[in-house]
């Protein structure tokens, strides 16, 4: 095998990983505060694809037509994510992993029935965006430059979220509630209305996540089932509610996945799976999660 | 200022606070003393909000607060100070007091009073909450909640698990606290920290109040103490 190859499979890789990035921040963001496991994170990234094809479609502006799609489409997620919240989520928290399972599978089917209901079961596509047309040469391989791109938009939410995180006040706050949400909202701090915003925000990068899909590949229903098996991988890999881990779990999967489909492609998905199982022998709470309390 | 009128308590199905009732009046220290298990810390979850009574009443300042979130309860001016501390181990010292802050323009307490009254603290600014003794954790949640500015201070155990040098400088240190009038709740399963600081005392045990009176007719009155609070 030679360098050039690996290198392109090691690019298409770190895009994939970008990709995987992006949607699994959300889930692990809103799992890590709101201790809800949102089975539905996958069909918000689905919805927001769809929606950025109407807007796309509707608005029909030359060059940034795109972008400002995906922009608004960001925001209209956010919108559904406040509806979500407030209506069905804020009554889930002090309920059993079952019933919020169950309840945001509910949502699963409630979205992929308004989808085939508004825009059928057609696939869609969306031209890739001016300027990420073409195709640079990395060695003499074509590479999408799209990918770029993605990578970019991973790394700005990266870069974000560990700001937000990390750096502000209601960051500070974020990691408090993590750990005992209790003794934040005994210290004066409104708590559903941290939760409606962690949740907001959630679905902002989720509709983002779809947005920027669009242009990769097609715009079909289904495309929620599949990137949320995968994002449940990374998190489980890299530790659930963790940023570092949402990161190294991303690239594992996005790596293990484009090197797996070079030398077997029908076993692509198994070989993230047989990670998955080998981080969770050695370390059940993943990577860089924290045994549950 | 704080009126606990016959409140009945459970955690799930189990019964824990039989009505029971007492009264904090504004500018005093009261104890509630009880063996463990005896539902002090219940009766104290009980007026922050996070274990609701069934029913009773809880009046601040003429305020029925049965029924309000935590949150709601906390910016009315109650700081809730916990047995376990619960230090939040991810932020810094300095994190986990700012964490308390809410924007007020006349806010008696802030960062610097806070260091002054807590030098300890001061120096430990930028460790992280899970690298603190004892002895600083109850420091810090002290420090956490009086960032709120509360009018009155729920203290569970103060001086649980500290060595008696620790104990105090605490006690000095809440004595500071309630000169500058905040009024005080404190409990405690031994008669100790709360005693000293406290104007009148209440006895509860298996969820009932047994004994009510000054913390002098207290410390009197053995066979109070020998039934209700000796081991």
């Amino acid at each position: 095998m030679s360098f050039d190859v690996l290198f392109n499979q090691f690019m298409s890789g770190i895009a994939r990983a970008a990709l995987l990035f992006l949607v699994a921040s959300g889930l692990s963001l809103t799992f890590g505060v709101l201790r809800v496991l949102n089975f539905a994170h996958g069909s918000l990234y689905m919805l927001g694809a769809f929606i950025t094809y109407t807007i796309w479609k509707t608005i029909l502006i030359p060059v940034v037509g795109f972008y400002v799609a995906t922009f608004l489409a960001s925001l209209v997620m956010g919108g559904i994510g406040i509806i979500i919240e407030f209506f069905l989520l804020r009554r889930l928290y002090a309920r059993g992993w079952p019933e919020q399972l169950l309840a945001t599978y509910a949502i699963v089917l409630i979205i992929t029935d308004i989808v085939k209901w508004g825009w059928g079961g057609e696939f869609l596509s969306i031209p890739r965006p001016i300027p990420f047309k073409g195709a640079v040469s990395l060695f003499g391989f074509p590479f999408p430059s799209y990918n770029f791109f993605v990578i970019l938009l991973g790394l700005i939410v990266v870069i974000f979220l560990w700001w937000l995180v990390y750096k502000t006040r209601l960051g500070d706050i974020i990691r408090a509630a993590a750990h005992d949400r209790e003794m934040v909202s005994a210290l004066g701090i409104p708590i559903p209305w941290l939760f409606t915003w962690i949740f907001v925000l959630g679905s902002i990068i989720a509709g983002l996540s779809g947005a920027v899909t669009a242009p990769f590949g097609s715009i079909a229903l289904g495309m929620d089932i599949e990137i949320i098996v995968e994002c449940f991988a990374v998190v489980v890999i890299g530790g659930m509610g963790s940023l570092p881990g949402t990161l190294l779990g991303s690239l594992i999967v996005g790596l293990v996945y484009a090197f797996g489909i070079m030398f077997k492609p029908e076993l692509a998905l198994a070989f993230i799976f047989m990670v998955m199982a080998a981080v969770l022998i050695i370390r059940p709470w993943g990577i860089f999660g924290r045994p549950e309390r | 200022m704080l009126e606990v009128n016959g409140i009945h308590t459970y955690y799930g199905t189990s019964h824990i606070l039989f009505g029971i009732s007492f009264e904090v009046k504004e500018g005093e220290a009261v104890c509630l003393l009880g063996r463990n298990g005896a539902g002090k810390t219940t009766a104290f979850r009980s007026i922050i909000g996070l274990t609701p009574p069934k029913s009773g009443s809880i009046k601040f300042k003429g305020n029925e607060i049965i029924g309000k979130p935590p949150y709601r309860i906390a910016r009315m001016g109650i700081g809730y100070v916990p047995d376990t501390r619960r230090i939040f181990p991810d932020l810094t010292v300095r994190q986990n007091i700012l964490v308390a802050r809410r924007e007020k323009e006349t806010a008696a307490w802030n960062l610097e009073r806070i260091y002054s009254l807590f030098p300890k603290l001061k120096d430990l600014d930028t460790h992280m909450g899970n690298q603190l003794s004892g002895g600083e954790q109850q420091m810090l949640t002290v420090a956490r909640t009086l960032m709120t500015n509360p009018e009155l201070l729920l203290l569970d155990e103060p001086g649980e698990g500290l060595a008696p040098l620790v104990i105090q400088s605490m006690k000095e240190q809440l004595g500071e606290i309630k000169k500058l009038g905040v009024t005080m709740l404190i409990c405690e399963h031994n008669v100790g920290l709360a005693t000293a600081l406290s104007d009148r005392g209440y006895v509860i045990d298996k969820g009932t109040i047994r004994y009510h009176g000054t913390i002098v007719e207290l410390q009197k009155n053995e066979e109070v103490r020998k039934k209700y609070l000796m081991v």
